[in-house]
């Protein structure tokens, strides 16, 4: 060591000022981390280039209009038919039923965690919420059959006509509070990370805590909030095994809770696992009704980011 | 010096696994031949194809025997009847699994390839229409009004609909989905065409779900396997069907004799000469209709009578000794 210890500025590299020594076990870091990174990319498109061609093949049978315009979902039927209206209303249905629950439910609950309880409460209460979201959705459909059907058509005293056996309401119910841990939790992140100093503010102003809870940190935090029920619908949307043990597997073009529907998934959930030969036009129709299940997922993610940047208030 | 004796332990381990792998694949090879065991080991692959309703008893079929043949491989294709035959009758299939039998055109293309056969009936197939226990007014139905339910484009939604004299009582219908046998078999044989029916139901792979549906709704109306139904006594009651010959209740009996027209029928395999000539094939045929009860019992499906089964038994005979 030449270099007096009491000297802080050391001697300058040999090589020109602004271009580092190449550290080679950082760049492999960083191009791992990119792979990883780059690995949900590919996968989204690998998953739009594997639906292409047995879409492409299948809208040669069948014409875009009879898809999409059609009222009648018979496609492995003889003599089929390709009308794919009742499963996107079936979809709707029981996602409309689903947001019922999850969106003030999993709201409530976050405003509760993040304002009013005590970090002991907190502490207790938001795991046990999460183990919601750990249990199997098979678990989610029998109880959604065994249990909310019969009680739904026990307790129903809106009209005569009571709920099926398998219904669209029960569904639709239970796979809202399959969902409402995670509304919960991603909303209830969003609102813990709203600087303190805007909730003093409000309370030195004299707000209550409703006033600053509603008004301040709910906006404040909306950005997220907002991220979180648009997770909510994509995977209400995508939700497979609850509709399929407990929806009916009925195409129905209806929006009434009480009969029976098919969704997008529990069709190709239903259809998948059978044994549909490979190239019929029953297997292409797996594809389709997956090619519109992406694309409607698509639209709402895209819908979400517009809304989470418009909304967005930024506190540095 | 437990870590050394663990290690050592290991490395014994790892070697016997490799020495017992060698040995797997080197039995693998052997082809047909006999092990040193003393016992003739059979091996090979047979493969299947055809009817979809019939899979389910070869499939039950192939376990039973692969617990004493594991030499031996069995692939069940599910390409319905006639696509099993067509497969059979080119050569390309040693078994060809049908619910019905061999056609005239099917007949004329394995002969034109020389393929010999014999029908042989391994079970017999029933479907039973099922009811809410609490219906006390469907006690039998014609299959004109099985088809009015049931046909492509029906909307009949309500009990009285059917015939004036049931109440007004909501039909809320459960049936097979469209991948099964059974969707198959009862379509063609309520309605005409295999895969003609309405759409509007719950459909299902899975009787459980029938199960659950009709026990659960007042007015609602189901099909499934016949045995399913003894498992299901109480939760679901069964329905006579007129079939033309006036009302016939679905039972084992009825089904065997044929009398519970026209939702019973036999199913068939159908061996060819060339495959029997080979041992494992003639071991799986024959164990086969020597443990159809059991077989029949495995996969839900009503067992052959005494004197059916032992025609079968002499079939295979027949053909295998040429």
């Amino acid at each position: 060591m030449q270099a007096a210890p009491s000297r802080a500025i050391p001697r300058a590299p040999d090589r020109p000022l602004g271009v580092a020594r190449p550290r080679w076990g950082e760049r492999a870091i960083v191009a791992s981390l990119f792979l990883c990174g780059l690995l949900s990319v590919v996968t989204t498109l690998a998953i739009v280039l594997s639906l292409l061609q047995p879409v492409l093949d299948f809208f040669a049978k069948v014409s875009i209009g009879d898809f999409f315009g059609g009222r009648d979902w018979a496609p492995l039927f003889n003599p089929p038919s390709f009308g794919v209206q009742p499963l996107l209303l079936g979809t709707l249905t029981t996602t409309l039923w689903a947001l019922v629950i999850c969106i003030p439910f999993g709201l409530g609950s976050a405003i509760y965690l993040s304002e009013y309880a005590t970090p002991r409460v907190r502490n207790t209460l938001k795991p046990i919420l999460e183990i919601l979201a750990g249990i199997p959705t098979v678990v989610y459909g029998f109880f959604a059959l065994t249990l909310v059907s019969p009680l739904l058509h026990d307790i129903w005293f809106f009209s005569a006509k009571k709920p099926d056996i398998f219904n669209a309401l029960a569904a639709g119910l239970v796979m809202g509070i399959m969902i409402l841990p995670t509304v919960a939790s991603l909303s209830e992140d969003a609102m813990s990370a709203v600087p303190q100093g805007l909730r003093a503010g409000a309370f030195a102003l004299g707000g209550t805590k409703l006033q600053v809870s509603t008004r301040v940190v709910v906006p404040a935090a909306i950005s997220g909030i907002i991220a979180s029920f648009v997770l909510a619908i994509s995977r209400a949307v995508g939700e497979t095994m609850i509709m399929l043990i407990a929806a009916g597997n009925n195409p129905n073009f209806t929006l009434d809770p009480r009969e029976g529907v098919q969704t997008m998934t529990a069709f190709i959930g239903a259809t998948g696992i059978g044994d549909v030969p490979q190239g019929t036009i029953g297997y292409l129709t797996i594809f389709a009704v997956g090619a519109t299940l992406f694309a409607i997922t698509l639209v709402i993610n895209l819908i979400a980011i517009r809304l989470v940047r418009r909304f967005r208030e930024v506190y540095e | 010096m437990t870590g050394r004796l663990v290690a050592r332990w290991r490395y014994g381990a790892l070697l016997l696994a490799i020495g017992l792998l060698a040995a797997a694949c080197g039995g693998g090879n052997n082809d047909g031949g006999s092990t040193g065991d003393g016992e003739t080991q059979l091996s090979g692959t047979i493969n299947i194809d055809g009817s979809s309703t019939v899979a389910p008893l070869s499939e039950a079929a192939a376990e039973l025997f692969q617990e004493q043949n594991s030499g031996v491989k069995v692939t069940v294709g599910t390409s319905g009847t006639g696509g099993g035959f067509e497969k059979f009758c080119a050569g390309e299939t040693d078994i060809s699994d049908a619910s019905r039998p061999i056609e005239a055109d099917e007949t004329k293309a394995c002969a034109s390839k020389g393929i010999k056969y014999e029908q042989v009936q391994v079970a017999n197939d029933g479907l039973t229409l099922v009811v809410n226990p609490q219906n006390t007014w469907a006690k039998c139905l014609t299959v004109a009004q099985l088809s009015k339910i049931w046909d492509k484009g029906s909307k009949v939604n309500n009990w009285n609909q059917v015939d004036p004299s049931f109440p007004n009582e909501p039909l809320k219908l459960f049936g097979a989905g469209t991948d099964s046998g059974t969707f198959d078999y009862f379509t063609n044989a309520i309605n005409g065409e295999e895969g003609r029916s309405r759409s509007d139901y719950s459909a299902t792979e899975d009787d459980n779900v029938t199960v659950t549906g009709v026990s659960g709704t007042k007015g609602g109306l189901g099909y499934f396997g016949l045995s399913y139904l003894e498992e299901n006594q109480g939760k679901v009651q069964g329905i006579q069907v007129d079939g033309g010959g006036g009302c016939v209740a679905p039972s084992k009996e009825t089904v065997q004799d044929g009398s519970y027209k026209p939702l019973s029928r036999p199913l068939f395999i159908y061996p060819s000469d060339k495959a029997l000539e080979r041992p494992e094939v003639k071991a799986f045929t024959e164990f086969y209709v020597n443990n159809n009860q059991k077989i029949a019992e495995e996969a839900l499906f009503v067992p052959m009578t005494d004197q059916q089964g032992t025609q079968a038994k002499a079939k295979v005979q027949k053909l295998a000794t040429g």
